[in-house]
């Protein structure tokens, strides 16, 4: 009798089957909803363009802190991205769908998480160095900017995921994620503007990419079991 | 006599500091309808959302098949199929789109059958239209759709007759009772007067529970 109970009549899907349409459909609805794509990027671009107007056009300036600003810019871009990541799911219900799949939801978050890193993180990442350039940077610093940003933006969109989470039930969360994340935020701009100085100054960045590697598997691995966490919570106060 | 699908034992919650329900015991059993009722606030919602698994903040025990739950969740989550007051629709995505990703991760199926479902809840020329474009009872009709194509025991189902209109309201009564009658169990929240032979009626009244 119990057996004719469960369902095991059809094929089940396979967890990495469910990983990959979670992130196909993530960028499936961003793509038709292009402002959502755009806003960040803009944020980013808009950033970046002001310091020169703002502080100074000079070349030295620029070549000095080029890097500092092409990081905070993309820091705040992605803060300001982050509260998409779960509330549109939240607000129509996907997301109690995604919970109540029978597939372990650390991965199903994960997923989500590098699907929000593809659509906001990585047009960061690829309009960099055209501002790089436009800042004066040099071409070896340009390249090692892009590579710490590479490895920076996912850490950003894993760490944020958590914040993200946990800040879901309620009505205002934009100022409390602000609150929690940057904190967090710190140590990865701090080496990854440092990679870049270290690297103008003609010193080796192997040991600050290393930590920088370190940062992204650590925050890979063990923000979305945090941020599944979270996602119960909210949901169980919603 | 068959094993109960789902028991809930002792159940109490409280939300902002009132108790919805106190020492609130249920069985859902195989091949029956279970209808909460109560008045707005009663603790429906609150309640439907305890037994899916989606609400953890309440204090008893809940078995699936007789084991507790918490240790089986993803074979539990494998068995059951959940439409809450918030259907789960994008409204960027097409109505076969949307159904497609209310169907990842549980079991494969094919586009055909995707289509055969979205036609089956009266969608048929919808299937590539984006939800934003389609009314409230025709998203609804989207999530319902999954119904037509589960092959889970256990249906938990918030307010299911929600915008949809006569023709709609008959043929998800339909659904429901051929569902009880195949051997599933479902468990509804619902204002419209759903009158189906044999149905369990939990009735939640604020501050007092009587079965």
């Amino acid at each position: 009798m119990t057996a004719k109970l469960q369902a095991a009549t059809t094929v089940p899907v396979g967890v990495v089957a469910a990983m990959g349409g979670v992130v196909r459909r993530d960028l499936q609805a961003s793509f038709r909803q292009p402002q959502d794509l755009l806003n960040p990027l803009l944020f980013f671009m808009m950033v970046v363009t002001l310091f020169p107007l703002g502080v100074s056009p000079e070349e030295s300036f620029l070549r000095q802190s080029g890097s500092g600003i092409l990081w905070v810019a993309a820091l705040l871009s992605t803060l300001l991205s982050l509260d998409h990541l779960f509330r549109h799911d939240f607000d129509n219900g996907t997301l109690e769908q995604l919970v109540l799949q029978p597939q372990p939801l650390y991965l199903l978050v994960l997923a989500k998480t590098l699907a929000h890193w593809l659509v906001t993180g990585l047009p960061l990442v690829l309009l960099a160095p055209v501002l790089a350039v436009m800042l004066h940077l040099e071409g070896n610093s340009i390249a090692i900017l892009c590579l710490t940003l590479l490895i920076g933006t996912p850490v950003l969109s894993f760490i944020g995921s958590v914040g993200a989470a946990l800040t879901l039930g309620l009505r205002s969360g934009g100022v409390l994620l602000s609150l929690l994340i940057i904190p967090l935020y710190i140590p990865v701009l701090i080496f990854g503007t440092g990679t870049v100085a270290a690297a103008a100054g003609g010193a080796s960045v192997g040991a600050y990419l290393a930590l920088m590697g370190a940062f992204l598997v650590l925050s890979v691995t063990l923000a979305p079991f945090a941020s599944a966490a979270a996602l119960r919570i909210s949901l169980s106060n919603s | 006599m068959s094993k109960p699908l789902l028991q809930a034992t002792n159940l109490q919650c409280e939300r902002d500091g009132r108790v919805l329900f106190d020492d609130l015991s249920l069985t859902i059993m195989p091949a029956t309808l279970t209808r909460v009722e109560g008045p707005n606030g009663a603790g429906k919602t609150t309640l439907l959302r305890i037994l899916a698994g989606l609400n953890e903040n309440y204090s008893g025990e809940v078995h699936w098949l007789g084991a507790p739950r918490a240790a089986q969740r993803e074979m539990f989550q494998r068995n059951l199929l959940y439409i809450g007051h918030r259907t789960g629709i994008k409204a960027a995505l097409t109505a076969q789109e949307n159904l497609a990703a209310l169907m990842a991760g549980r079991h494969a199926v094919s586009a055909a059958t995707l289509r055969a479902a979205l036609a089956g809840t009266g969608l048929a020329g919808y299937e590539d239209v984006p939800c934003s474009q389609l009314s409230a009872g025709q998203q609804r009709r989207v999530a319902l759709a999954r119904l037509l194509i589960s092959d889970e025991p256990l249906w938990i189902l918030d307010e299911a007759f929600t915008a949809l209109d006569t023709h709609g309201v008959a043929a998800l009564e339909r659904l429901l009772s051929d569902h009880a009658q195949r051997g599933g169990a479902v468990v509804v929240t619902t204002h419209h007067d759903l009158e189906v032979p044999g149905m369990q009626r939990i009735r939640l009244v604020p501050d007092k529970v009587a079965v």
